[in-house]
């Protein structure tokens, strides 16, 4: 087993460290988000729900994860 | 006087755009109101079937309100997502096919938008971005201004529903060019939904008594002092102007006509 190392990464925008490895769905849970109410943009291209379980996430991803909110 | 007309049966056909068809021409939007209890109940009391959202990043903090899913059931309205903030096709595109991604439908309310102070649509990005959307798939319903020539070219470009506006986003000024709404409504085969700039019920009915298919409305609702009343306003607004239209009005005369008879008066 591997020892767990940080991943630098930039979600919404923001620098933030997590333990990988990791895929997208690891990461959705450290961040206690449920992945049927998101979706998921990996350096800029949408990462599909059946896929972020196999989708691991890289040092320096860009990562943006987006809802719907109220709006006109 | 037909003693059997009713709205709902007698005379208007369902909305149908994108092969969807629905019972109510009145669509609202989900932004800007008080409280997420107000926006719910506005919305059931307008009875309307489409309802807008938008796409934004989660709030990872948790400090602010969850999303709208979380108030709204997806299963009760049709979620139309826009593309509202986008100023470029390419942004447009992009939060096109995220709202596609969230899984509810291909449908999506075009907006690329070309000036900060009016919200004025930037035509030839939204071209570009209706084309290449409506290419992938998706049933587009293009915000834009009240030029023939820019809803004739949405058209061609494959849109469902063209949505030009009654006045600017948000200003509530009511219909500024009636006579640019009913030339596009009149020119197109797509449906014509007017988006924006609708202030109080008057606004609305007029609106439907040009003769389009529909109304998209925000803030008329959100920032009314009664938001769930002015709902209901704009239900029966909606309706008695769709109404008014499918029966014809009286001609316009310069000169008065008596309603009583002007024989068998006393001598």
């Amino acid at each position: 087993m591997s020892a767990a190392r940080l991943l630098r990464l930039t979600v919404n925008g923001e620098p933030r460290e997590v333990p990988g490895p990791a895929t997208l769905l690891d990461l959705l849970a450290h961040l206690g988000l449920d992945p049927r109410t998101v979706v998921v943009e990996r350096n800029r291209e949408i990462v599909r729900r059946p896929r972020l379980g196999d989708t691991a996430v890289a040092d320096g991803d860009t990562i943006e994860l987006v809802h719907f909110v109220g709006g006109g | 006087m037909t003693g059997t007309l009713t709205p709902e049966t007698s005379l208007d056909a369902p909305l149908t755009i994108g092969g969807r068809s629905f019972r109510s021409r009145l669509m609202v939007g989900t932004g800007k109101y008080r409280n997420n209890e107000e926006m719910v109940r506005a919305l059931e009391a307008s009875g309307a079937e489409i309802v807008t959202v938008a796409v934004r990043r989660v709030d990872l903090d948790r400090t602010k309100e969850e999303g709208v899913l979380y108030h709204l059931s997806p299963d009760q309205y049709f979620l139309l997502a826009n593309t509202a903030g986008c100023y470029t096709a390419d942004e447009a595109i992009r939060y096109a096919r995220l709202a596609r991604e969230a899984g509810f439908n291909d449908f999506v309310k075009l907006e690329v938008i070309g000036d900060r102070e009016t919200l004025l649509p930037d035509t030839e990005g939204l071209l570009t971005a209706a084309r290449t959307l409506a290419r992938e798939g998706f049933q587009v319903l293009a915000y834009t201004n009240d030029d023939l020539v820019t809803a004739l070219r949405l058209e061609d470009a494959g849109c469902a529903a063209i949505m030009p506006l009654a006045s600017p986003i948000g200003s509530g000024l009511g219909l500024a060019n009636p006579y640019s709404i009913r030339t596009i409504k009149r020119r197109l085969t797509a449906p014509v939904i007017v988006d924006a700039g609708v202030g109080t019920a008057s606004d609305a009915c007029l609106t439907m008594e040009q003769g389009v298919d529909g109304i998209l409305m925000n803030t008329a609702l959100a920032e009314a002092q009664d938001p769930v009343a002015m709902a209901r306003a704009m239900g029966l607004a909606v309706e008695a102007g769709r109404l008014a239209y499918l029966a014809g009005r009286m001609p316009r005369r310069e000169v008065a006509v008596p309603s009583s008879p002007s024989r068998g008066m006393l001598a």
